[in-house]
């Protein structure tokens, strides 16, 4: 069966989640072939192995922590020439699609980005994307090359299916031109203790009408009864009430979880961008005319600061 | 020597209007107004605040691959403050994908010369994100992208880098390809000023030969890419919507408990 790379994207060898997912949809097209790059893959390997990598190609240099993207292409590229792939799968983070698209260059390949879903057809894999804010789903597909396709977190469910998950060192020599871009300082993000935006089963943003940064505390109340991640839209980051890395929306994280519920905010084309594709919709806004309410499953016109209170009040009786 | 800036701007669809998509499954352009891009315009506005800090000595040129119409995206890009105009127009090109696209910008800005190319993140109707990374690779020069703050001084570019699990100090030699999010600083609007002397300033047009490209490599023949559907989207079926007369956190939470949420 043809093999099919799929980048590990990981924290000191902690798997993330939407490698798994990755790893799920591999199998559908052959046999996924992990590629981990840095510190930690013999950790990484017994995960990556209970997901279905028959091998784990690992290597570990500084290089990939001192400069950016180039030198994780490098090593992209000694895994496709070790093993000639049907496919590469990456996540579709910003830079998963960036390595992706260097990696395409350099291969002279056909690229897809942000896959929904993917499957086996006649001519190679089948990607399904969701275009123009979500309003299309297209079905696309690679006519020259190896497809290189990069994946949305929460397109499958990750599904166990113990193999091998072999280590086997991958040498990877870096070019000239991939060193040229110099990491001079690393700040790592503080955690909140929440779900990561993107790999949250649900979500829930404030907008502008949460009216300030100390009232966040409500959406956040919110979101830690129901075990959620917290969002924002533009308008709420820009007015400096919440930090850039949680906006949903075009230009911030595209999320996809069974449940997103939207305080405050009233449905702009860039936010809905990043959640049209979301299971579930719930929105609380006082205007009975936001557009939100084209969207939602379940929508109360009202003060967010009188529902979410009593919401996350409810729930918690509802859980004991 | 003063320092050759080159910024690729988008001309698309506007994204609030109802895009949709051709018979050829392209991008149906013919019903929807278009503009330059609005995340290009923040890398205009880097670009003028790059040359302002260098005291005026540099030279701006924005760069377009499109249909005819694209010419108002330069327009405005040029009413903006930018000095001159590249249009790539050629029939052949409708249909280009992502790495064509790349292909057509790396041979014109060789053709056009630069020091330091700046992009936006993202085009608003592809979005796909992946074109300066492409550049990069193309043109053999680093690549220092999704930048919130830049500079330029002494010969190197050295910018903030806001990733999902950390913020990057990142620092190159030139010439190198930029790109800027939406967290770099508000897009300037034209003056009328500007926008008179827009009128006056150069718009250089190319062709596919005049940068010696064949038909074949671009265009929707040259794509690496298919579509072989597309459809719409049924719309979301109308779910409830109530008004809060004081129980509308509880109506909520009955709703989130039916769907097994709590
Ligand atoms: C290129 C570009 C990219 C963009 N990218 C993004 C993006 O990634 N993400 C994004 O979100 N936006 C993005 N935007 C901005 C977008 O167009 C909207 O401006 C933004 O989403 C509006 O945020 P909002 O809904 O919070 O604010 P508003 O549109 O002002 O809506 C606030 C809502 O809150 C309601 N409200 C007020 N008070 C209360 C209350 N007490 N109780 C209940 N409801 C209340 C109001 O009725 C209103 O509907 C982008 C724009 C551009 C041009
Ligand atoms: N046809 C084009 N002409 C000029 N620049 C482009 C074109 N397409 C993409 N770009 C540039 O590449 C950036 C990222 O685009 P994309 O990869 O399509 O999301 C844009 O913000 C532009 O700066």
């Amino acid at each position: 069966m043809a093999e099919v790379l799929v980048y590990v994207d990981h924290v000191d060898g902690a798997v993330r989640k939407p490698t798994l997912e990755l790893l799920t949809l591999a199998r559908r097209i052959g046999e996924p072939v992990a590629v981990h790059l840095g510190a930690g893959a013999d950790a990484a390997a017994a995960v990556l192995g209970e997901y279905g990598a028959v091998k784990v190609l690992a290597a570990d240099a500084s290089e990939f922590a001192d400069y950016l993207v180039a030198p994780k292409v490098d090593a992209l590229e000694a895994a496709y020439n070790a093993v000639s792939p049907a496919a590469v799968l990456l996540p579709s983070s910003a830079e998963g699609k960036e390595i992706a698209a260097r990696l395409a260059v350099r291969i002279g390949s056909g690229i897809i980005t942000d896959a929904v879903d993917l499957e086996a057809g006649a001519e190679g894999p089948v990607a399904t994307q969701s275009v123009f804010a979500a309003s299309y789903s297209t079905k696309s597909r690679v006519t020259k090359g190896t497809p290189v396709i990069t994946v949305k977190p929460n397109s499958a469910a990750p599904e166990a299916a113990q193999a091998a998950g072999t280590v086997e060192q991958l040498a990877v020599s870096f070019g000239e031109k991939s060193t040229g871009t110099k990491v001079v300082s690393r700040t790592p993000r503080e955690s909140t203790g929440r779900p990561e935006l993107t790999e949250a089963a649900i979500v829930v943003s404030g907008g502008r009408g949460v009216n300030g940064a100390e009232n966040f505390s409500i959406i956040e109340a919110l979101a830690d009864s129901l075990g959620a991640a917290v969002g924002a839209s533009r308008a709420a980051v820009d007015a400096g009430w919440y930090p850039h890395t949680n906006q949903v929306g075009q230009t911030g994280k595209s999320v996809s979880p069974q449940l997103y519920i939207a305080a405050g905010i009233s449905g702009a084309i860039q936010h809905r961008a990043g959640m049209q594709t979301s299971k579930t919709i719930v929105a609380i806004n006082k205007d009975a005319e936001a557009p939100i309410f084209d969207l939602v499953d379940y929508g109360v016109v009202g003060d967010l600061f009188e529902v979410v209170p009593q919401l996350t009040d409810e729930v918690k009786t509802r859980k004991g | 020597m003063s320092l050759r800036i080159v910024v690729t701007v988008k001309y698309v669809p506007d994204a609030t209007g109802d895009r949709h998509f051709a018979e050829d499954l392209t991008v149906d352009r013919d019903d929807v107004d278009g503009l330059l891009s609005e995340l290009d315009e923040y890398a205009v506005e880097q670009a003028l605040q790059i040359k302002e800090a260098a005291d005026g000595e540099a030279e701006i040129t924005v760069l377009t691959v499109g249909p005819e119409d694209a010419k108002d995206a330069l327009r405005k890009a040029l009413s903006m403050g930018a000095d001159k105009a590249v249009h790539v127009e050629d029939d052949d090109l409708h249909g280009t994908d992502a790495l064509g696209t790349s292909l057509v910008l790396a041979k014109a800005l060789e053709h056009v010369g630069y020091d330091l190319v700046v992009s936006g993140m993202a085009s608003t109707d592809g979005g796909m994100g992946v074109v300066p990374a492409m550049l990069a690779e193309r043109l053999g020069v680093p690549q220092v992208t999704l930048l919130s703050e830049v500079k330029v001084e002494d010969g190197k570019v050295t910018g903030r880098r806001d990733g999902d699990a950390a913020s990057e100090q990142l620092e190159a030699s030139l010439p190198a390809v930029v790109s800027v999010t939406d967290q770099s600083g508000e897009a300037r609007y034209p003056s009328f000023k500007g926008i008179m002397a827009a009128k006056k300033k150069p718009v250089e047009s190319l062709d596919l030969s005049d940068l010696g490209l064949e038909a074949e490599e671009v265009g929707l023949e040259g794509a690496w890419t298919k579509v072989d559907e597309a459809t719409e989207r049924p719309a979301r079926t109308a779910g409830t919507v109530v008004k809060d007369e004081g129980e509308g956190g509880k109506q909520l939470a009955e709703f989130l408990a039916g769907q097994k949420f709590i």
